[in-house]
């Protein structure tokens, strides 16, 4: 089967410091992949890079190719009918990506015009059921509402029906609801599962919480300084990974039940691009570094069944770790 | 013995605007806050966005008077703000906030700001003082290379560590810490709460930590307390209010914690976090309860202890002995 999206060895620099390192990814047709990693760890401008959204400043090389077709350096006609279109993105701060001076209303009216053609009437009727769709409160109303009128959370179900105007094949989340409380981060959460189910788009969900990840994906690739370090079946990651960064932010994550234990903290922070560390870029942090790890930068490898890491001493497959239980 | 800290029906009422021309209308951000703190122990407190966490801090330490009730340092009565009683009670209660970089002074190396509460405060002979600093320093993990630098050539976990070196200058007895990983990345995040838990068991400080993170707080308390709306509607101890959580708020909250491997039906709260300027009549969180009944809209429920260190104010909780509720 054709990948739905597939990125082949994108790299990415900004005057001359490489933020992205020839990152691999494809996605099928419906799946839901979650990307995590610390801040700078080049989650976003992976899919910025893909869809032509970076500042002029930045060098991309490298392929994206959407269902076949090759997307990287398109020309800007196709890449505007691209955006908001087959692929839509929705971001953290709604409010900053919605136009203050316009209706929620004129907004995915806009969306929809450009998209799908609609105007008058059936233009407006389609911005109601788009808002329904999303879950909106007392859409109608909503419809003539500007930005500032509503909350944080009915602004970001206002972007995510905007992003469905074009009937996309593809929603990039990038952390959607970091900025909610988390009762409204569940109803999201949840929304986007279900929207996923009705259209059968897929969804790449962009988050600093492995926990939000896990649960809504069926797959998570784990990024450090600009590579992906470790893909995997959401679960298997969880209950036993290969890679030591992602062993580490596991570790790191406080768990709502079960018996406490000390977090295993990763020591220092992720790497500035200029001034990367030879050989694996998680070597200066990592528990199990051995010298070889300066000498070279491993690759991305199959480690077991639909699982690639990137060390060259993976851990071990069975989970040794058993008693961290996996919350039920 | 007398707690360290005690609160007795504190209330804070602030005039809020809505829009450039509404009138004002009075927001009760904190509303009959009462707790208990003993020395060494740690109370975490959680809740949604403008549930009144940070004023609740703010009362605690006295940086603002309350309008109703009292808060008790050490047996005393609070002093009032910006008081001379007040300033020197400040080099035993410390704040450390989510934005370290507002806290710290640009212009100033990170041994600099550490040093100068003992300036300050007259804390050991001046020519001990940029000695204790380094110590300090060392002790939250910072290097003499990094206390020689200035706040903006750190990083986010380095300047909270930094914050933190401090806060414990003046060998502070209470620790307010509101949010203050709320900003880090997951991995610094759990250095900085490792640093937390040490010092609090090395220097038996007293802490309340203030989080809208469910495990975080789990994490570094011993009791928690849950704020909907101004009030506290559930204590209890950390490792079993989350485990049983008897009021349909907590449960709501425990259920929407992302977790991995969660299966399962949340529960998913129906509509938006509620509006302090706007408070519903009788238990505040009644219209997003999918349990209440006639009563929760006409009487607010008070905080009852329900045994086994444990208090909810919901009508629909019993005592969690098992008997009926009287
Ligand atoms: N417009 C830009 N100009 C220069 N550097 C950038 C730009 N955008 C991102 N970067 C750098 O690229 C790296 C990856 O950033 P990003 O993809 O935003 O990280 P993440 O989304 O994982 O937090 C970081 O080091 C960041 O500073
Ligand atoms: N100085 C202030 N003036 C007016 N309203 C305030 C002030 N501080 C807080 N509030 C209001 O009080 C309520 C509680 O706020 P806060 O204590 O900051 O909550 P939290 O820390 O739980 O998010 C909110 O509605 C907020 O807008
Ligand atoms: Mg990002
Ligand atoms: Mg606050």
């Amino acid at each position: 089967m054709t990948p739905l999206v597939a990125i082949s060895g994108l790299s990415v620099s900004f005057d001359g410091a490489a933020a992205l390192h020839g990152v691999d990814l494809s996605l099928a047709p419906g799946e839901a992949l979650g990307l995590v990693g610390e801040s700078g760890s080049g989650k976003s401008v992976t899919w910025l890079a893909a869809l032509g959204l970076l500042p002029p400043h930045a060098a991309v090389s490298g392929s994206v190719r959407l269902e076949g077709a090759e997307i990287l350096g398109a020309p800007a006609s196709t890449l505007d009918r691209l955006r908001g279109g087959r692929v839509a993105m929705i971001f953290q701060d709604p409010a900053s990506s919605l136009n203050p001076v316009l209706t929620i209303g004129k907004q995915i009216g806009e969306a929809l015009a450009l998209h799908r053609g609609l105007d008058g009437r059936a233009r407006m009727a389609e911005a109601k059921r788009l808002l329904d769709l999303v879950g909106m409160p007392d859409s109608a109303r909503r419809l003539s509402a500007y930005p500032h009128e509503l909350s944080g959370g009915q602004n970001q179900r206002a972007m995510i029906a905007m992003a469905l105007a074009g009937r996309p094949d593809l929603l990039i989340a990038d952390e959607p609801t970091t900025a909610l409380d988390v009762t409204i981060q569940a109803q999201i959460l949840e929304l986007l599962a279900s929207l996923r189910k009705e259209t059968g788009m897929a969804l790449v969900l962009i988050s600093h919480d492995l926990g939000v990840v896990a649960e809504t994906c069926d797959r998570v690739a784990v990024m450090y300084a600009g590579r992906i370090v470790e893909e995997a079946p959401a679960l298997a990651l969880f209950e036993a990974p290969r890679h030591p960064y992602a062993e580490g932010l596991i570790g790191a994550l406080p768990l709502l039940d079960g018996p406490r234990r000390r977090l295993t903290a990763i020591p220092g922070t992720v790497p500035d691009p200029r001034e990367a560390p030879p050989g694996c870029a998680f070597a200066p942090r990592c528990p199990k570094a051995a010298s070889a790890c300066a000498g070279a930068v491993p690759a991305l490898t199959e480690v077991g069944p639909a699982r690639r890491a990137a060390c060259f001493f993976p851990l071990r497959s069975t989970p040794s770790r058993a008693e961290r239980k996996v919350t039920a | 013995m007398t707690p360290l800290l005690e609160a007795e029906g504190l209330a804070r009422v602030y005039a809020s605007r809505r829009g450039v021309f509404g009138r004002p209308v009075a927001v009760r951000a904190v509303d009959h806050v009462s707790l208990r703190l003993g020395r060494g122990e740690t109370l975490g407190v959680v809740g949604e966005s403008g549930s009144g966490k940070s004023t609740a801090g703010r009362l605690l330490l006295g940086f603002e008077a309350p309008d109703e009730g009292e808060a008790r340092f050490d047996g005393a009565a609070m002093p009032p703000p910006g008081s001379p009683e007040w300033r020197r009670l400040r080099a035993r209660m410390q704040m450390i906030y989510q934005d370290p970089l507002g806290a710290l002074d640009r212009r100033l190396t990170v041994a600099a700001q550490v040093k100068e509460p003992l300036d300050i405060h007259g804390i050991g002979a001046p020519e001990d003082r940029a000695a204790r600093a380094a110590e300090l320093l060392a002790a939250t993990g910072l290097s003499a290379r990094i206390g020689a630098r200035r706040p903006h050539e750190l990083s986010g976990g380095q300047r909270q560590r930094a914050v933190i070196a401090r806060a414990l200058a003046t060998r502070p007895d209470l620790l307010v810490c509101d949010e203050p990983v709320s900003a880090l990345d997951v991995s610094i995040q759990a250095q900085v709460v490792n640093l937390l838990s040490d010092l609090q068991a090395e220097l038996g400080l007293a802490m309340i930590f203030i989080s809208h993170d469910l495990r975080v707080v789990r994490q570094i308390s011993a009791r928690v307390a849950v704020m909907y709306l101004g009030r506290i509607v559930e204590e209890g101890a950390a490792d079993d209010i989350f485990a049983r959580p008897v009021h349909p708020y907590t449960k709501a909250l425990v259920s929407a914690a992302p977790a991995p491997g969660k299966t399962g039906k949340r529960i998913l709260l129906e509509g938006e976090p509620p509006n302090p300027a706007a408070r519903p009549s009788g238990c505040a969180f009644h219209p997003r309860c999918a349990v209440a009944v006639p009563r929760c809209r006409a009487e607010v429920p008070s905080l009852a202890d329900l045994g086994a260190g444990r208090r909810a104010a919901c009508h629909l909780v019993a005592p969690l002995s098992g008997q009926e509720a009287a």
